[in-house]
């Protein structure tokens, strides 16, 4: 264990001091579980695309190196240089969604990826948190300076984040853009009314996804009547959670593994709890609900509204991602293709990930005066 | 808005420095509960929170549910190779013997994904199951499907084998398998089943018919066994004796039925050829015919005790009324011979005896045509026969029942009927005159049918029938000490329209004892051939009376018939038929 004094003010000895160490905690937590669940599912998958057994596990090991060294790295900046770097990584990540657009590979009739190197990226994954960051030092403006269109610049960036998804186009990113937006939108102070007609236009687009395009309808479809079309995947997955039981089959016992082509990725809770057990699956769920809680009682004290808003919308994203997969397995939603943070195989998307939850602890930092009410009321601004 | 703000803070934190918070860091059950909510954004999160914690407890739930009870959709992942094998209940004769059963066995499957070298496996397994084609596995193995079958019911040896070969992505199914421990013996009874267990004919159809036997549903592993009227004795000696004289006859096919003239259980029943039902797939269709139940044939001769059973009743005939049989009958462009006419008015015992086509068409007449066919519809000739097999016959009526119809019926030609419906038909006769349906499941008790005949007239029945073995025709039939009674009947095959002179139904209709008779019997042959011992006859009287002698001196004691030393010679019948000329030979001719 670092022992580190109170007196020393050394950035290291500083962010030791001051970050959420239950949360950091935690999220190595989940790290350490999606290494062990890599073990188990990851070999089925690889050698059923004729790959070497252990490909997925040495990648998955291999992303926690720079995904830890990122996440730390991102948590000892202070809230201004989050700000910045919000700022920066939002034009480089949204130049480079321009680029997959035009020279990106098609990759199952989406262009998503682009090739750096021996790196495949997705830049939206960048994307996300630095706008969702943006966003919320807008909101926070807004209502500090008054005068100051903030929310109006929210829109437009989130306009453009939505256009630009929607040309790769990639519907499961765009909900969850929208979800958080809409999520730190509330926060922010949003009036009813605006709730309402904000709403009714959500529910608008998605009744137009469903009627124009088929493979929105053919999956709802099939979510509310299993018997339309083939809901294989799901099947096996809830075959997996019931064979699994409460204590599971036992490490590497699982069938579901072998049988799912995403049984890393989409479908590795399945996996989790077949081999571990539904006990197994609580644990997790109940990590990612700590994570969210903890954050968001956290923030519900803070003083400093865009650290507010900032910490709500990136746990939200976080928290959301988990929420949506974990639904999808046990068939509370209809099928969308979203892993779970840090469990599922993930290879470079965990570094965005690394990204989001370094600015997150960097917020939720404990900076002097921040769960102090000043007296005349006035939130203070760091 | 949120219902929290009444929450009185318990521990009042106040105004408190930020570094004591940075010092102890606090729980989240700390958090909020216990603060005033101050301001929009802050109830706003309490929101989302709440929002959140509801989200992930539904999931939390679900997963839960999904651990006790499962998903609500879809087949179980076991299903997908797995399927719940079908328990049949045993099938027992009416003694517990068991004449099906069902085995456990395990049958061989891949699933090719998990398949490491399809060659290799296929050429492993062929070292331990000789009888698979190494090629065609591995071209099996190939396709990478998630399930395929190699190979069903194997030995617990063969398992073994196959597991000590310790190939990855092979996989052993539990299925039952149905055993038939006497094979051929009452295959026509039992029929078959597929090979998921499913019946598919006799009555392991009607079993799965009448039970339903779903997956492992009713019907399940400690299912009733179901008992049959079938007297497994009895059936064996029964088809033994067909056999032997299906061969001795160069018959191309036997049929017997044996029935309890009195509850109308069939206690053994054989269609020959017939085959293995423990082994269905090499079946042939003709071994497969039950002809016993399914086929339907002009039987000729045997129908007249029927149709003077029928006279009998009405009264419009009576045993000493007298016929006319000086000459054929002529209608339209038909006539009507008698094989070994006499050529002048005969008795009705005589008409039995001599089996005069002329006199019975005659009777007929007298009965009359509307009159003669209520009699065959309740003797159940005009339609299918009640069984529980689902190999039931039509019988084949004449499409338009004119005089000359009800004419050619009475001796058995123009009407194609199954054997089991004669058999029970002369039950009814012969029991006192009440109908018998026809079963094949043990009964205990069965009520009386209703009336068809008097009891009077089943009595002349009974001393008719006795004649035709002691005077006429049905000589070879009887058994020293087991008196038979019967009626031989052959008959020439329709063929094309026309009849074929030397192709052959050749059927003894008989029940016995004769004192008291509790037994009704068919033997059947199709085609049977003269053989040196008969002098090259092939009539009735010549092949299915001896081999009726046959059966029932074999039977009877089964059956727990007590032999009679000295047949009572009580036959009034005798006398009536006024013998005078009456001479054993003619019986050889056609009856």
């Amino acid at each position: 264990m670092i022992r580190l004094a109170r007196t020393n003010r050394s950035q290291i000895a500083e962010w030791w001091w001051t970050v959420d160490k239950w949360t950091l905690f935690a999220l190595f937590c989940l790290m350490l579980i999606g290494g062990v669940l890599a073990l188990a599912a990851s070999p089925a998958v690889a050698m059923r695309i004729h790959l070497p057994p252990f490909h997925f596990v040495y990648r998955q090991l291999f992303f926690f190196v720079p995904t830890i060294a990122v996440m730390i790295g991102v948590s000892l900046l202070n809230v201004r240089q989050v700000r910045r770097l919000a700022a920066a990584g939002f034009l480089i990540a949204f130049g480079l969604m321009l680029l997959t657009l035009v020279i990106g590979p098609e990759v199952k009739g989406a262009h998503r990826w682009l090739q750096i190197g021996p790196l495949a990226i997705q830049p939206s994954e960048f994307v996300k948190p630095s706008f969702i960051v943006l966003a919320s030092w807008m909101f926070a403006e807004a209502q500090r300076t008054p005068g100051f269109p903030g929310t109006i610049i929210a829109l437009a960036l989130y306009t453009m984040v939505v256009g630009i998804l929607a040309m790769q186009p990639d519907f499961g990113q765009l909900m969850l853009v929208t979800m958080v937006f809409g999520a730190i939108f509330f926060m922010a102070g949003l009036s009813w009314r605006w709730i309402v007609s904000l709403g009714t236009v959500a529910i608008i687009g998605a009744l137009a996804a469903y009627t124009l395009m088929p493979h929105v309808a053919s999956r709802v479809d099939r979510f509310l009547n299993p018997d339309s079309g083939d809901t294989y995947q799901i099947d096996r997955a809830l075959d997996a959670f019931h064979t699994g039981g409460f204590f599971g089959r036992g490490p590497g016992e699982g069938e579901v593994k072998r049988i799912l082509p995403d049984a890393h990725t989409d479908f590795i809770f399945a996996v989790a709890a077949e081999e571990y057990g539904v006990v197994a699956g609580l644990i997790i769920i109940s990590i990612f609900g700590f994570v969210v809680m903890r954050t968001l009682s956290r923030a519900m004290e803070e003083q400093d509204l865009f650290v507010q808003f900032g910490a709500c919308g990136l746990v939200a994203l976080f928290g959301l991602q988990a929420l949506i997969n974990m639904s999808v397995n046990v068939d509370l939603i209809p099928a969308k293709g979203m892993t779970l943070p840090f469990i599922s195989y993930g290879g470079s998307s965990m570094i965005a990930l690394g990204y989001t939850m370094g600015m997150l602890l960097a917020l939720t930092r404990r900076r002097a005066g921040s769960h102090v009410t000043p007296p005349n009321g006035k939130r203070a601004y760091a | 808005m949120i219902g929290r703000r009444n929450q009185s803070s318990s521990r009042g934190r106040g105004v408190l420095a930020g570094y004591d918070a940075i010092a102890k860091p606090r729980m989240p059950h700390e958090i909020g509960l216990e603060e005033e909510i101050r301001t929009p954004s802050e109830r706003r999160i309490f929101l989302a929170l709440a929002l959140f914690a509801v989200c992930f407890s539904l999931v939390g739930a679900r997963l839960v549910e999904l651990a006790i009870v499962g998903g609500d959709r879809g087949p179980r992942l076991a299903a997908a190779g797995e399927p719940d094998p079908i328990h049949r209940p045993d099938i027992v004769d009416r003694n517990g013997e068991v004449m099906a059963t069902d085995i456990v066995t395990a049958s061989l499957y891949a699933d090719g994904r998990a398949i490491v070298d399809p060659q290799d496996t296929a050429r492993q397994l062929a070292t331990v199951l000789p009888d698979i084609n190494p090629e065609e596995v591995a071209a099996k193995l190939e396709t990478g499907r998630a399930f395929i079958w190699l190979k069903r019911d194997l030995t617990p040896k063969q398992q073994y084998a196959v597991h000590y070969l310790g190939l990855p992505g092979l996989g052993f199914r539990r299925e039952q398998k149905r055993i038939y421990p006497n094979g051929h013996t009452s295959s026509h009874v039992l029929g078959t089943v597929d090979l998921d267990n499913r019946g598919t004919a006799g009555m392991e159809r009607y079993i799965d018919k009448s039970l339903r036997l779903g997956k492992g549903e009713e019907g399940g592993p400690r299912a009733q066994p179901i008992m049959l009227s079938i007297d497994m004795r009895v059936q064996f000696a029964l088809r033994d004796e067909l056999e032997k004289a299906q061969k001795e006859f160069s018959a191309k096919a036997a049929v017997g039925i044996i029935m309890d003239v009195h509850t109308g259980e069939v206690v053994a029943m054989s269609s020959l050829p017939d085959f293995d039902p423990n082994d269905p797939m090499v079946v042939s269709d003709d071994a497969r015919f039950n002809r016993a139940t399914l086929g339907v044939y002009e039987l000729g001769s045997v129908f007249k005790a029927v149709t003077l059973a029928s006279a009998l009743d009405s009264g419009k005939v009576h045993i000493d009324t007298r016929l006319d049989a000086t000459q054929p009958i002529h209608y339209a462009r038909f006539t009507i011979h008698d094989y070994h006419a006499e050529n002048r008015w005969l008795s009705v015992p005589e008409v039995f005896m001599y089996s005069s086509n002329i006199g019975t068409a005659k009777i007929a007449l007298e009965l009359g045509t509307p009159a003669y066919r209520e009699y065959l519809r309740r003797f159940g000739l005009l339609s299918k026969a009640e069984i529980e097999l689902p190999e039931a016959g039509d019988p084949l009526l004449p499409p338009h029942w004119s005089e000359l119809s009800t004419m050619t019926v009475s001796f058995g030609q123009g009407i194609a009927v199954t054997p089991l419906q004669v058999v029970a038909a002369l039950a009814g006769i012969v029991n006192g005159g009440t109908k018998v349906k026809p079963t094949l499941l043990h009964h205990e008790n069965v009520p009386t049918g209703e009336r068809l005949i008097s009891e009077e007239t089943s009595t002349q029945m009974r001393g008719l029938l006795r004649l035709v073995v002691t005077e006429g025709t049905g000589k070879k039939a009887d058994v020293p000490g087991y008196p038979v009674m019967g009626k031989t009947g052959t008959a020439e095959k329709a063929i094309g329209g026309g009849y074929a002179k030397h192709r052959l139904i050749s059927s003894f209709l008989s029940a016995f004892p004769a004192n008291d008779p509790r037994y009704t019997m068919i033997v059947m042959f199709d085609e049977p051939q003269g053989t040196k011992a008969t002098y090259g006859f092939a009539t009735a009287g010549w092949n299915a009376a001896p081999v009726t002698a046959r059966v029932v001196s074999r039977v009877a004691p089964l059956l727990g018939i007590q032999p009679i030393e000295q047949p009572r010679n009580d036959n009034n019948m005798l006398q009536q038929a006024k013998l005078v000329t009456f001479e054993p030979e003619t019986a050889n001719g056609r009856d």
